[in-house]
């Protein structure tokens, strides 16, 4: 495993300008997610650091080293894809094996078996070893793809949204398994996702990375709790942060022009108060229930307390409780 | 609009049974969810309803009319599949009146028609653009004009989110049930996220295997699930389950869980000794050091108001919701506490709920 570092590199498609001046420093060891939507320019940088593309301008360093200029083969990273692709006529082991067996790394046969095993059983589908690939489910491919990668030790792990094609309740357990095993191996992952649990769950640090820009890195309670604008204010947070204009509570420092609320930072009490409002509706999601509340004709939704026993029409008083602020552009502002 | 019945309805395609006996209904202007993993029947459900696939037993009645062998077209429904199909020769105007020409209504009437439909979805300002630079938000509703300009007597959804990524299928979530909430039209809408079924149905019907688990609201189905299957299928993380041995007779208000008795809801039926299974919700356990279960931290992750603290213990690993502000170190022993009036008990065998005053009235089946 190695650090990898990115300096300024930018990168345009034609008229599509898809990395902007991006720098970052994957340290060695570490679990790096960027965070965005799509478009944002996230696998354009993993193809970058894979060698897929060629930067426009920047370098590219792993281990010290100026890559930018190698062929991907020279560079020493895995790539998981979001859609996996495996050998339909090759069992699952076969499968695993076969970037060991390329002739370049001639890695011995008993050695080639006991990395397989190994990192089967990490997977948990070391019993499916002697399956074809095409007997699997959809979330065993997905493990098969990644034990793939995860056979070889390169310097960097590359991951392009590697759970987003498996059901909820699979894509949980391998949050859990993916960290754990990244911890085990001490493993360097740069890991691209739109979603921000798998983010907030996984990573050490979380890169928020819009219109080919990284807006903020940070630990995921870093970028939470901290946010430099209102824009990575509202990527992170179920339900997202209530932006509410600062006209509506006392106390907004100068400048101010927008009170930014979470759930945490309310205190919701019944009956009326300084500030009341009323309760529209609660919604009941799979797995957390939101209460939503009109303040003045705003709308503000927060996670409801399942002990308070609110119901629609209920007049209820909110108090803040250390808020973030912002600016008209939406820029932070102390408190 | 329209009322949809379905009764005991069977399809078999050679050896492999995909729906067994189903039954339910949907009242008019009520929006329906087919939930289930793939290859659970829901599909093939809807396939039925649409006339798509004729069923091999059974009836489907639309407004008290049995059209179980009627023609899709003579069904006066609309099937929306993945919303992005669109003809990318045509622009919007023409892609939203395209039914109605198929069906030979006027040019007057049918662009009185597509006006309406554009007003509706927001999209008026969009008429003469072609197809092929919309967004896709844009395009969907395009879409979902197609369906609504046809004024059908209910509309037939086949996981038409299924392509989006997260932030667009929660806007459109929204989106569809502002919809459907301005149209009043009956909706069945199949899918196997949870999160669309909870966010959007009134009701929502849980298949399995091809049998039809539980139909209920989306809190019916949350607090008070059928089955095993139901318990485990929705939620995230999902029930967490405990097994144990024991008996159960009608009153009772607690049971024995290893060494420790935990409270409750009072138990409706009575059951001889046998597998039962305790189910918690993770945002019902509490952490507790006098606990009725005691285990380690193995992880923690963090999702900044709460966090999900998996728990290592005997029953298994246990997850909890908690406030993010609470610390909890990896290998920390801890005692956990369940909220009674919450708790499920399962029949391990069969995977049927035990009646419970919890359940009383939620209990399919």
């Amino acid at each position: 495993m190695a650090e990898v570092e990115i300096r300024a590199v930018s990168k345009a498609f034609k008229k599509t300008q898809a990395v902007s001046d991006l720098s970052l420093t994957v340290g060695d060891g570490e679990f790096v997610a960027l965070l965005g939507p799509t478009g944002a320019g996230k696998t354009t940088t993993l193809r970058l650091i894979a060698g897929l593309e060629m930067p426009d301008r920047g370098s590219i360093r792993i281990d010290g080293r100026d890559v930018t200029g190698d062929a991907p083969a020279d560079r020493d990273v895995a790539f998981v894809f979001q859609q996996y692709s495996l050998y339909p006529h090759l069992t699952v082991f076969e499968n695993m094996a076969f970037a060991l067996r390329a002739p370049i790394r001639r890695v011995p046969e008993a050695e080639i078996r006991a990395k397989v095993r190994e990192v089967a059983r990490l997977l948990h589908i070391e019993t499916k070893l002697d399956n074809k690939a095409t007997q699997l489910s959809g979330g065993q491919m997905q493990r098969v793809a990644i034990g793939r990668a995860l056979v070889r030790s390169p310097a960097i792990y590359l991951m392009d949204e590697p759970l987003s094609s498996l059901d909820a309740k699979l894509r949980g357990e391998m949050r859990l398994e993916l960290k754990r095993i990244q911890t085990d191996l001490g493993a360097t992952i740069l890991y691209v996702t739109h979603d921000q649990t798998e983010a907030m769950t996984m990573a050490s640090r979380i890169g928020v990375i819009e219109g080919g820009r990284l807006l903020q890195i940070g630990t995921p309670r870093e970028i939470y709790e901290n946010p430099i604008n209102a824009h990575v204010a509202a990527r992170l947070g179920q339900p997202a942060i209530n932006l509410l204009p600062a006209t509506l509570f006392a106390g907004a420092p100068r400048g101010a022009m927008t009170i930014g609320a979470r759930t945490e930072h309310l205190t919701i009490a019944r009956g009326g108060g300084d500030v009341q409002a009323t309760v529209k509706r609660i919604e009941h999601l799979g797995d957390q229930s939101h209460l939503h509340l009109d303040l003045d004709g705003q709308p503000v939704v927060t996670l409801s307390d399942p002990e308070a026993r609110l119901g629609a029409g209920d007049i209820v008083s909110l108090r803040l409780n250390k808020p973030l602020f912002f600016d008209a552009d939406g820029g932070r502002v102390a408190a | 609009m329209a009322q949809i019945r379905v009764e005991a309805l069977d399809k078999s395609f050679g050896n492999f049974h995909a729906v067994k006996e189903a039954s339910f209904s949907v009242e008019d202007g009520e929006f329906l969810c087919l939930l289930g993993p793939s290859g659970c029947g829901k599909t093939t459900t809807l396939r039925m309803i649409a006339g798509l696939e004729l069923p091999t037993a059974g009836t489907i009645r639309l407004d008290g009319e049995d059209v179980t062998m009627n023609r899709a077209s003579a069904r006066d429904i609309a099937f929306v599949f993945q919303l992005f199909a669109l003809y990318p020769h045509m622009n919007v105007r023409r892609n939203i009146g395209f039914p109605l020409k198929c069906e030979g209504i006027g040019a007057a009437e049918a662009d009185r028609r597509v006006v309406e439909a554009a007003r509706i979805l927001r999209i008026s300002h969009l008429l003469d653009r072609p197809v092929s630079g919309l967004a896709g938000g844009d395009r969907q509703r395009v879409a979902l004009g197609r369906a609504i300009v046809r004024k059908p007597k209910c509309f037939l959804m086949d996981e038409p989110l299924g392509a989006l990524d997260t932030e667009m299928r929660e806007a459109m979530i929204r989106e569809l049930r502002a919809l459907h909430d301005r149209l009043g039209a009956t909706t069945v809408y199949v899918t196997h996220d949870q999160l669309e079924a909870m966010a959007m149905a009134d009701m929502i019907a849980v298949m399995n295997n091809g049998v039809v688990e539980q139909v209920a609201t989306p809190r019916d189905i949350y607090d008070r699930p059928a089955s095993l299957f139901v318990a485990d299928f929705i939620g995230s993380p999902p029930m967490n389950f405990l097994p144990f041995r024991g008996s159960l007779e009608a009153g009772v208000q607690e049971i024995r869980l290893g060494e420790r008795e935990v409270a409750i809801p009072a138990a409706r039926e009575g059951l001889p000794e046998s597998d039962l299974v305790l189910g918690v919700r993770p945002e019902h356990v509490r952490f507790a050091d006098r606990g009725a279960v005691r285990g380690e931290i193995y992880g923690t992750e963090y999702l900044g108001t709460t966090q999900i603290v998996t728990v290592t213990t005997r029953y298994g690993a246990l997850k909890a919701r908690s406030p993010a502000s609470v610390p909890f170190r990896t290998g920390e022993n801890v005692g956990l506490d369940f909220r009674p009036d919450t708790l499920s008990i399962f029949d391990k065998a069969s995977g049927r709920a035990i009646r419970t005053v919890l359940h009383e009235g939620g209990v399919h089946g």
